[in-house]
């Protein structure tokens, strides 16, 4: 059974249809690449997979579960699916150790020695051991993202989405977030990602998902496909990047 | 023939001063606790998807800042006991500079929530957080801290205000000040005085407000 199943997603914002019916299962351990043009589409798809976009129309389902628009469904399927934004997004008021303990403190009760104990873990993992009482300020880009991975990674959550964790970084920070990526890929984390690295793509994930117009126009093996695309609209994605 | 200043008439008068002063601070400082806690709800309400409540609260603040506190405090304490609701002078005058600064201070605040940028809402949302979590840990602290100097001013303004509370007797600073002219006759001498009184508890209460932001906002570390 798939972690997550999506079936038929529609989703418009106003007269612009943006997702026309996707069809996607997220599968235990899978590192799905989530690729194509700016506006195709890509962004939405992981943000509808998080509750932060509502759908028009599909079926959206966790551990079997059909997710609805109740509050504690959003909840629960939180719990499950965490996700990293490009704009890191910490909270500029707590710590980095502050940032990572929140949310297991005030969402899963976690006393302060519990949730102090899995953020310093979870820090130390993303090799940010002695910036533990740095505020967001603080802190390079690069240092910032890998805080908002331990932050989302201290849930325990059972997919990651990141939504091109490296495009807001100077050149020379990227390499710092792909590392810790994939080791993730390489623990067996799930995850989704939209990345522009098609590289990294290629070499850390086993499934790649091209979106054009708002469908997925072409998917596969990210070697294969990148060798062999299908469609022409893949074709000239891939080498219009080349 | 010249007027001949006697500021020595007001010392045997002191005490009605200080008892002003005293007053004044009462109703100051539980009419900004209480009216900064009413514009946090306020400003949480009218944040809110709620459409019905956010609304209310839209006429409330609506109505508030567009009627003069004088009128609201007549209100109160002279309206209000035909609906059977009897309030002494004292607790009137706190009511009034209550709904006061809720007004003022939703409006405020809520400016200090939109300043939020949406990204980090939806960071808490991805980490499950429910929205009283969000806005009690995420949105509340950087928010009045964006409008901390904004909402000094504010309780300033409303300390300044409450001096219309003699109105209704309320034995604050200038109640004092109306009594002892009356008696004296020593207007410029007695204003004069509070005057400088008034200014020094404005002065006071900015610094006070100031620290008290420095605590709130300063960087701590809560672990
Ligand atoms: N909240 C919104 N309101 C209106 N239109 C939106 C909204 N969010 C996205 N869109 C539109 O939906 C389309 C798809 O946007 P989306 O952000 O999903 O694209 P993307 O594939 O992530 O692009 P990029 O590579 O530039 O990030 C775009 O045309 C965008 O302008
Ligand atoms: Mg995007």
């Amino acid at each position: 059974m798939s972690l997550v199943e999506l079936h038929a997603i529609h989703k418009s914002f106003g007269a612009l249809e943006v997702l026309k019916g996707i069809d996607l299962s997220i599968d235990e351990g899978q590192v799905i690449a989530l690729i194509g043009k700016s506006g195709s589409g890509k962004s939405t798809l992981l943000r509808t997979i998080n509750g932060l976009e509502a759908i028009d129309d599909g079926v959206i389902m966790v551990g079997g579960k059909k997710i609805s628009e109740r509050d504690t469904d959003l909840l629960a399927l939180r719990l499950q699916v965490g996700m990293v934004f490009q704009q890191f997004n910490l909270f500029p008021h707590y710590t980095a150790l502050e940032n990572v303990m929140l949310s297991p403190q005030v969402v899963k009760k976690q006393s302060k020695p519990e949730a102090r104990e899995i953020a310093e873990e979870m820090l130390t993992k993303v090799g940010l051991a002695d910036k533990m009482m740095h505020y967001p300020d603080q802190l390079s880009g690069g240092q910032q993202q890998r805080v908002a991975i331990a932050r989302a990674l201290a849930m325990k959550p059972k997919v990651l989405l990141c939504d091109e964790v490296t495009s807001a970084l100077d050149p020379e920070l990227v390499n710092e977030v792909l590392a810790v990526v994939r080791q993730l890929a390489e623990e067996g984390m799930t995850l989704v990602m939209v990345t522009h690295e098609m590289r990294f793509a290629r070499e850390v994930c086993d499934k790649l998902v091209f979106m054009h117009q708002g469908r997925i126009h072409e998917t596969g093996d990210p070697e294969e496909v990148f060798a062999n695309p299908k469609t022409p609209e893949l074709s000239s994605f891939v080498g219009g990047l080349a | 023939m010249a007027y001949k200043f006697d500021f020595g008439a007001i010392v045997p008068h002191w005490e009605l001063l200080v008892d002003g002063m005293i007053l004044t601070t009462e109703l100051t400082v539980i009419g900004a606790v209480v009216g900064v806690g009413l514009g946090i709800m306020g400003a949480w309400a009218r944040a809110s998807r709620a459409p019905v409540i956010s609304q209310i609260v839209g006429v409330y603040v609506e109505l508030i800042r567009n009627t003069p506190f004088l009128v609201q405090l007549f209100f109160i304490f002279f309206g209000l006991p035909a609906l059977g609701v009897k309030l002494s002078e004292f607790q009137a005058a706190v009511l009034a500079m209550i709904v006061n600064l809720g007004a003022y201070s939703t409006e405020i605040i809520r400016a200090g929530i939109l300043a939020i940028p949406q990204g980090q809402i939806e960071a808490a949302q991805s980490l499950a957080m429910n929205r009283v979590q969000i806005f009690r840990y995420v949105v509340l602290l950087p928010a009045l801290k964006k409008i901390w100097p904004a909402l000094s001013s504010q309780i300033v303004i409303v300390m300044l205000g409450s001096s219309v509370c003699s109105q209704i007797a309320a034995e604050e600073l200038t109640f004092g000040a109306n009594y002892i002219q009356a008696i004296n006759f020593r207007a410029f001498e007695v204003y004069f005085v509070v005057t400088g009184l008034y200014l020094a508890m404005s002065i006071l209460l900015r610094m006070g407000l100031k620290v008290l932001g420095n605590f709130l906002f300063e960087r701590r570390r809560h672990v």
